[in-house]
């Protein structure tokens, strides 16, 4: 019960700001005589966006497959990677500041590039989400590693166990809460990294739709889109929430305990 | 039985042990008093096999030691899984030192809970326990790995007062039972007293005995004989041995 209250909360702040902003959107639209083509009101918006809502839904499919597909690469390869690295002194030595470096490249500008070689098909999405995506999940699991209790591995090695001993028991659990903040950090940017990757040339998705709605002067349905990718951000947002507290229920209740 | 010869142990041009010798008889509750950074904790280090000593020698049953040592060490802090329950944090003693299969070490762990004051507490998660009760459940993964000889490092350091007490007179009570092989290290000279056989003093780093101190109080030990003449008069020994070696250092 007194859960519920404290998310509502924390929920209803937010949610006044962003109504208040949405009034404010509204009235500056009707009355300065902008005009719909440069910035039409939220409520035209939200109406044409309805009247629209099949061609968006089929155009938000490709793009959430493609989040997902590329996220799912992306989490193979960052825990093969991490693992390494765990394991090994040389992969830590030679592959972490490779990894620090190639975050010095704007991956999103990578888009065109990958089109290129792969065309306009599904791999370059999924190359770009997983890009995007790969760097944050690898550091939250090996940062999540290097936080384990010194003890217990100590534990553990005292008990006659070896690497992949303490890894299985102690540096894997004990790295889940990094590894989830890590999730978080990298879904945020994995819906901007798709439809990224569409503007640089796709047949379907939200951004092949804002392009079209864009061309055509529909700035009401490129607005749709818009809010259409902040909600399924949102819910993939949520979503890592949902499979944390499934998977390591212990981490939320530990710290709700009064030490 | 347990017997260390002349250990010597340093970390680059710090000396930590500086031929430390002492022996554990089978059955026997053995302390070793010092003052913080003795090299208490660097002694078990080397009895458990993690660090090499740099010199001198152990001897367990009159051989060099095997792998595994047949030491079980438990850690200042109680080092227990906030993922597992308290039964599966038992349970890990039988699972990585015992090689039992998880169902069994399940099993196995779950029969210690009524020995070690537990019951009922099987399914807990260690992080809604009180301080005292996560002490009995790291001893109990401790016992747990079946080896001969338990390393105690300062087990009940970060209790309060008043349950360090009551644990205490917990873990005489029932090492009287059990009569374990039991190293213990501690700067509560009243802990030692309560509890030893004998009681080794180290001297502040670098750490080598500075006596060797036999308990004839009778057991079983209670509260009561804390206040005996005996007890009294092995204590203040005990703070007069623990203050040679300070002196100078202070």
């Amino acid at each position: 019960m007194s859960r519920a209250r404290g998310i509502l909360e924390r929920v209803w702040p937010p949610l006044v700001v962003l109504a208040l902003g949405v009034v404010a959107w509204e009235f500056y639209s009707r009355l300065s005589g902008i005009g719909n083509a440069v910035l039409p009101p939220p409520s035209r918006v939200v109406q044409s966006g309805w009247a629209d809502h099949a061609s968006l839904w089929d155009n938000t499919l490709p793009t959430l497959r493609e989040v997902l597909i590329g996220f799912a690469v992306s989490l193979v390869f960052a825990f093969v990677v991490s693992v390494a690295i765990d394991a090994s002194g040389i992969a830590r030595r030679s592959l972490m500041p490779v990894l620090i470096g190639s975050q010095t490249i704007p991956l999103i500008v990578l888009a065109p590039l990958v089109v290129i070689w792969f065309g306009f098909g599904l791999t370059p999405k999924i190359l770009l989400v997983a890009l995007v995506t790969f760097f944050p999940i690898v550091v939250g699991l090996v940062e999540g590693y290097a936080s384990s209790d010194r003890d217990a591995i100590t534990l553990l090695r005292t008990m006659g166990a070896r690497w992949p001993t303490t890894f299985r028991l102690v540096r894997l659990p004990a790295a889940l809460p990094g590894f989830f903040t890590g999730l978080r950090i990298a879904i945020t940017y994995a819906v901007v990294a798709a439809i990224f990757a569409e503007y640089a040339g796709a047949e379907f998705g939200l951004g092949v739709y804002m392009q079209g709605a864009k061309a055509s002067f529909r700035t009401d349905l490129v607005l749709a889109a818009v809010v259409v990718s902040a909600l399924l951000t949102l819910v993939l947002f949520a979503a890592t929430y949902v499979v944390q507290a499934l998977v390591i229920p212990w981490y939320a209740e530990s710290k709700r305990v009064p030490q | 039985m347990i017997e260390v010869r002349n250990l010597q142990k340093s970390y680059g041009a710090l000396d930590v042990l500086a031929g430390v010798s002492l022996h554990v008889e089978q059955g026997e509750f053995v302390s070793i008093l010092g003052p913080s950074g003795c090299g208490k904790s660097t002694l078990f280090s080397i009895l458990t096999g993690i660090e090499p000593a740099d010199g001198g020698e152990i001897l367990i049953d009159g051989a060099p030691p095997t792998e595994p040592r047949p030491c079980a060490w438990m850690p200042q802090s109680d080092a227990l899984f906030p993922w597992r329950t308290v039964e599966q944090n038992i349970a890990l003693g039988f699972e990585v030192a015992g090689g039992h299969g998880r169902r069994e070490a399940s099993e196995r762990a779950r029969a210690l809970l009524p020995t070690f004051g537990l019951e009922g507490f099987g399914d807990t998660r260690p992080y809604h326990l009180s301080g005292g009760m996560r002490q009995r459940a790291a001893l109990a993964r401790t016992v747990a790995q079946g080896r001969d000889t338990l390393l105690l490092d300062e087990p009940f350091g970060a209790l309060d007062a008043l349950t360090r007490t009551d644990l205490q007179l917990w873990l005489g009570d029932i090492w009287a039972r059990e009569r374990w092989t039991v190293v213990l290290i501690t700067h509560d000279v009243r802990e030692a007293v309560l509890l030893s056989d004998r009681i080794y003093v180290l001297g502040p780093r670098p750490g080598t005995v500075v006596g060797e101190f036999e308990v004839s109080l009778p057991r079983p030990r209670g509260i009561a004989t804390l206040g005996s003449p005996a007890a009294a008069e092995l204590e203040v020994e005990l703070l007069q041995a623990l203050r040679v070696g300070q002196d100078a250092t202070l």
